[in-house]
C-alpha cells in the first residue's frame, strides 16, 4: 500500500515536470528555462541526449579524405568577424579555449551543432557546463548560417592540419 | 475603557470614511469590483494582449506599455535626445534632430496615428507629431526606433497632426498658430493678424513601401488655430475634418478673445479634389526651408537634407475644395464614427455633442444650404449638416472613439468621467469617473474601421491623491476600463512618462513576429565598422583620430590606446559584433560632454569625444553583458599638444615591459 502511494506520487511529480516543459517552448526566450530542467534530468542518466553527437540539426557531417581549401577560406572570413574575439587558434584560453586540436577531441556533428544550437547544448551538455564554470561567460550564439557553420568546420580542420 | 477606546476608534474610522466619500465624485474602492485584478493580471513570462503606443507629452517621446497590463515595455526617443541611449547625441543620430533653426533637442509629442490599411492598423509604423517646432515623425515598429523626421514650413505649432487616411496615402499638419507665411516678411505688428496671417495645412504623403515621408501640398486659408482633425473612411474616403478655434482672429489674451462666437468651424476638406488641382498643375511653388532626416538602417546613419521648395494651394481661389460646418463653442475633437458618416464636434465650453452626417453635409452642398461666407469660404448651415445633438453629456466634452458596435464614448474634462452614447438615438447610456479631468481616451482602433473594443483607456491630466505622493509633481495617470459589457469596469490605473496625450493601441499579433532582433553584421555597410578583431584600428587625420572598435563579451578591442594629444578630436566608431537578441554592448569614456552609446548587435555608432586634459581616461561599457562585464574596460592615454607619443593600440599584448623595470618605475615616482 505504502509503495502504491509513493509509485503514484512519482507518476504525480513527473507529470507536473512533463507539462511544465511542454508549456514553455513556443518562445526562444522561454526555452533556456525549459531546457534547463531537462538538463537536470540529464545528470541523472538522461538517454535522449547524446554527449558525441550534442543536440540540434546535424546527425552526420560527412568530411572529405582531404581539406576544402575553398570551404576553409570562407570559413576563417566568419571566424574574423565572429569568432576571433574569444578564440585564439592555438590551445591558449582567451574568453573560450584555444581551437588547437578541437577537431580532435570533438566529433564534426557535435561541433556543428554547438555552433548552431548554442543555448541548448550549454544547457544540456556535461562537458559544456563543466566548460562554463571555468569560463563564466556563456559562449553567445552567433546566428551561423548551416553554411557558416561548415566552413568554419573545415577552418578549424585546416587549423588541426589537415592538408 | 478598553471598550471606549475601541469605540472611539471605530468612530474615528467612520468619520474618517465618511469625510473621504464626502470630498470625492466616488471612493475608488467601490467602483473596482472584485474581479479587477485578474483581469489586468499577466503572469510573470507571458505576453500582453495589446502594444499601447501612449505620446509622451512634453517629454518629446514615445512610451510603449502592454494591455492590460499596463506594464511600461519601452521608452521611444522621438523628438528629445536622450543620452541613455545616446538618441541626438551620436554622430548618427544628430542629424534626426536637425531643422532649419538648427538642432532642436526637445518638442512636445501629442498625437499619435498608427498606418492603415483598407482602414485598419497594419502595425508598419506609428506617426507622431512636433507641436513646438512643427514637425512629424515616422517610428518604424520593426526596431522601437524613429526612422523619419520632417519639418514642416509656413506652420507655427504643429497640433492638428499626424491623422492619418485609410490606406496610410497622407498623414496631416493643421498649423494650431497661425503665422505670416515663410515667403513673406514676418516682421510685421502682432496686431495685423487679421490681414499678414494664414493658417496651413499640409498633406503629408506616406511612400507605400519604405514609409517616406514628403510634403505633397500645403493649403493655404484663413488665420484660425487649427486644433484636431480625422479623415474621413468609407463613404466619406477622400474628406478631411478638421476643428478649428480662434475664427476670431484674435492675437492677445486668446483665453476670452478667441472665446467670443457662439459657434467656430469644422472643417471640411476634399482631399481628392486637391489631389485632382495638383495634378492639373494649379499648386503655387513657394520659396520655404525645412528639414527632411531619415535613417539608413544600412548604415546605421541619418542623414539630413535641407529642403527649399513647397508646393501649395490658396482654398479661397478653389472653390468646391474646402467648405465650413458650424460647430459650438471653441471645438476640440473632431472624431469620425467607423462608418465615415457621423463626424463628432466636442466643443471644449459647449453643453451638448453635435454629430454631423456626411449625407447631409453633402445634400447641404449639393443644394447650396450656406449660412454666408467665412474668408471667402463657404459656411455650411448648421442645421443643414446636423444628424442630432447629445444632450446634457457632462461638462467639457474633448475626445471620441468607437466601438464598432454602434456606441461612441466620451471624455469629459470638467466633469472627469467617459460618457458612452449611442450614435443613432444619441442617448447617453453609461458614465464612468475618472481620476482625474481625462483628456485623450483610447480603445484599441477606436479611430478605425474596425475597433477592438475589449479596452478602453483615459489619459488623465491630473492625478492629486491616485499615487504615493512623490513632491509637488506626479506622473500622469492612464486608467484601464473593460468595455466588453454594457456598463463600463474600471480595472486599473498606471502611471505614464511626460504626459499623455493621443495614444494607440493594437493586438500584439500585428507587430511581435516582425519584431527585430538584431542588426546583421554581414549587412552592416556603415563607413567606419570594424567586421572583427582584425579590422580594428587607430587612425590620425591631422586632429581627428578614429577608432575603429569592437564590442564583444567582454571586451573592448582596442582596450589601450596611447598617442591622443590635446587638441584631438577622437571619434569611437564602436561595432557590436554580436548576434544574439537582447545584447547591447554601451560605451562610456570619463569627461565626455554627451552622453554614452548603447549598441544594438551588429550595429556600429559613434561617440565623439574631445580631451580636455592631460592624463588617464577610462572607458567602459555601460550595459551589464556578462559574468566578466565589470572587467569590460579600458584606458586611454591623453598626452599634451605636439607630445610625440606615436599612436598605439592593442588588446592583451601591451604587457609591462618586464616586471623588474615595472617595479623599478614604481619605486622611482615614490
Amino acid at each position: 500500500m505504502k509503495k502504491l502511494l509513493v509509485l503514484s506520487m512519482v507518476i504525480l511529480f513527473i507529470g507536473v515536470v512533463a507539462s511544465c516543459g511542454s508549456n514553455t517552448n513556443s518562445e526562444s526566450s522561454t526555452e533556456a528555462g525549459s531546457e534547463s530542467t531537462a538538463a537536470t534530468t540529464t545528470e541523472s542518466g538522461n538517454p535522449s541526449y547524446d554527449p558525441h553527437r550534442g543536440e540540434g540539426k546535424f546527425t552526420s557531417v560527412d568530411l572529405g579524405a582531404s581539406l576544402d581549401a575553398a570551404k576553409a577560406d570562407l570559413g576563417d572570413q566568419v571566424f574574423q568577424v565572429k569568432c576571433s574575439s574569444c578564440h585564439k587558434l592555438t590551445d591558449e584560453k582567451l574568453v573560450g579555449p584555444g581551437w588547437k586540436g578541437v577537431t580532435a577531441r570533438r566529433k564534426p556533428e557535435w561541433i556543428m551543432n554547438f555552433i548552431t544550437n548554442t543555448d541548448v547544448m550549454i544547457d544540456k551538455d556535461p562537458e559544456l557546463q563543466a566548460q562554463l564554470e571555468l569560463c563564466l561567460v556563456r559562449m553567445p550564439n552567433q546566428n551561423l548560417s548551416d553554411e557558416d557553420a561548415r566552413n568554419l568546420l573545415e577552418m578549424m580542420r585546416k587549423n588541426d592540419g589537415v592538408k | 475603557m478598553k471598550i471606549n477606546t475601541k469605540y472611539a476608534q471605530g468612530m474615528a474610522a467612520l468619520a474618517l470614511l465618511v469625510s473621504v466619500n464626502a470630498c470625492k465624485p466616488k471612493d475608488a474602492g467601490s467602483v473596482v469590483s472584485g474581479d479587477a485584478a485578474a483581469k489586468v493580471y499577466v503572469a510573470p513570462g507571458k505576453y500582453d494582449e495589446f502594444y499601447n503606443f501612449v505620446s509622451g507629452g512634453f517629454s518629446g517621446q514615445m512610451a510603449v506599455y502592454g494591455l492590460p497590463s499596463g506594464r511600461l515595455l519601452r521608452v521611444i526617443p522621438v523628438f528629445s535626445v536622450d543620452p541613455e541611449k545616446g538618441w541626438g547625441y551620436s554622430e548618427e543620430t544628430k542629424p534626426m534632430l536637425n531643422t532649419s533653426h538648427g538642432e532642436v533637442p526637445w518638442d512636445d509629442l501629442h498625437h499619435i496615428s498608427m498606418s492603415q490599411t483598407n482602414g485598419e492598423s497594419d502595425g508598419r509604423w506609428a506617426f507622431a507629431n512636433a507641436n513646438n517646432t512643427p514637425r512629424v515623425a515616422r517610428i518604424d515598429l520593426k526596431t522601437f526606433r524613429t526612422a523619419e523626421i520632417l519639418e514642416l514650413p509656413n506652420s507655427g505649432g504643429n497640433h492638428s497632426s499626424p491623422f492619418i487616411t485609410e490606406n496610410s496615402e497622407y498623414i496631416v499638419a493643421g498649423t494650431r498658430f497661425s503665422v505670416p507665411p515663410d515667403d513673406k516678411n514676418g516682421d510685421v505688428p502682432i496686431n495685423t493678424y487679421k490681414q499678414n496671417f494664414k493658417g496651413t495645412i499640409s498633406f503629408i504623403s506616406v511612400n507605400k513601401d519604405n514609409g517616406n515621408l514628403d510634403i505633397a501640398f500645403q493649403l493655404q486659408g484663413p488665420g484660425v488655430n487649427f486644433d484636431l482633425s480625422r479623415a474621413g473612411k468609407g463613404n466619406s474616403h477622400g474628406w478631411f475634418f478638421f476643428s478649428t478655434y480662434n475664427t476670431e482672429q484674435a492675437n492677445t489674451l486668446l483665453e476670452v478673445n478667441a472665446s467670443k462666437r457662439d459657434k467656430d468651424f469644422i472643417m471640411a476638406v476634399n482631399w481628392k479634389k486637391a489631389e485632382e488641382l495638383i495634378k492639373a498643375g494649379k499648386g503655387r511653388k513657394q520659396a520655404a526651408k525645412y528639414a527632411s532626416n531619415r535613417f539608413d538602417e544600412s548604415t546605421h546613419t541619418a542623414k539630413s537634407t535641407i529642403k527649399n521648395e513647397v508646393t501649395v494651394l490658396d482654398i479661397r481661389e478653389h472653390p468646391g475644395l474646402v467648405y465650413m460646418i458650424p460647430c459650438p463653442k471653441s471645438p476640440h475633437g473632431c472624431d469620425v464614427d467607423p462608418t465615415g458618416e457621423y463626424i463628432v464636434g466636442s466643443g471644449k465650453l459647449a453643453a451638448l455633442i453635435p454629430v454631423f452626417s456626411f449625407t447631409k453635409l453633402q445634400k447641404a452642398i449639393a443644394d447650396k444650404a450656406f449660412d454666408g461666407e467665412y474668408d471667402g469660404i463657404p459656411v455650411v448651415k448648421y442645421e443643414a449638416a446636423l444628424y442630432g445633438e447629445v444632450k446634457k453629456p457632462g461638462l467639457g466634452p474633448l475626445h471620441t472613439e468607437f466601438d464598432g458596435k454602434g456606441n461612441a464614448y466620451t471624455s469629459m474634462f470638467v466633469s472627469s468621467e467617459v460618457v458612452k452614447w449611442n450614435i443613432k438615438d444619441l442617448k447617453v447610456l453609461d458614465r464612468v469617473a475618472t481620476y482625474y479631468s481625462v483628456g485623450h481616451l483610447m480603445i484599441p482602433g477606436g479611430d478605425t474601421k474596425k475597433p477592438n473594443p475589449k479596452y478602453l483607456v483615459a489619459y488623465n491630466k491630473i492625478t492629486k491623491d491616485r499615487y504615493l505622493p512623490t513632491g509637488p509633481e506626479l506622473s500622469q495617470s492612464a486608467q484601464l476600463y473593460d468595455i466588453s459589457g454594457e456598463k463600463m469596469q474600471l480595472l486599473l490605473d498606471f502611471p505614464t512618462i511626460g504626459e499623455p496625450h493621443y495614444a494607440q493601441a493594437v493586438s500584439a499579433d500585428l507587430i511581435k513576429n516582425n519584431s527585430t532582433k538584431f542588426f546583421k553584421i554581414e549587412e552592416n555597410k556603415h563607413p567606419y565598422v570594424a567586421k572583427g578583431e582584425a579590422a580594428t584600428k587607430v587612425v590620425r587625420e591631422g586632429k581627428k583620430v578614429h577608432v575603429y572598435m569592437t564590442l564583444m563579451r567582454s571586451h573592448l578591442t582596442p582596450d589601450n590606446i596611447e598617442g591622443i594629444k590635446i587638441g584631438d578630436e577622437v571619434y569611437f566608431h564602436t561595432t557590436n559584433l554580436e548576434q544574439d537578441w537582447d545584447v547591447p554592448h554601451g560605451f562610456a569614456i570619463k569627461g565626455a560632454l554627451n552622453a554614452e552609446l548603447l549598441v544594438m548587435p551588429g550595429e556600429t555608432t559613434t561617440l565623439k569625444w574631445i580631451p580636455d586634459r592631460v592624463g588617464m581616461f577610462p572607458m567602459y561599457c555601460t550595459d551589464f553583458c556578462s559574468a566578466l562585464h565589470q572587467e569590460m574596460s579600458g584606458y586611454v592615454r591623453v598626452s599634451p599638444a605636439g607630445s610625440n607619443v606615436p599612436i598605439s593600440f592593442s588588446t592583451g599584448t601591451n604587457l609591462p615591459k618586464d616586471d623588474a623595470a615595472g617595479a623599478q618605475a614604481g619605486a622611482v615616482k615614490k
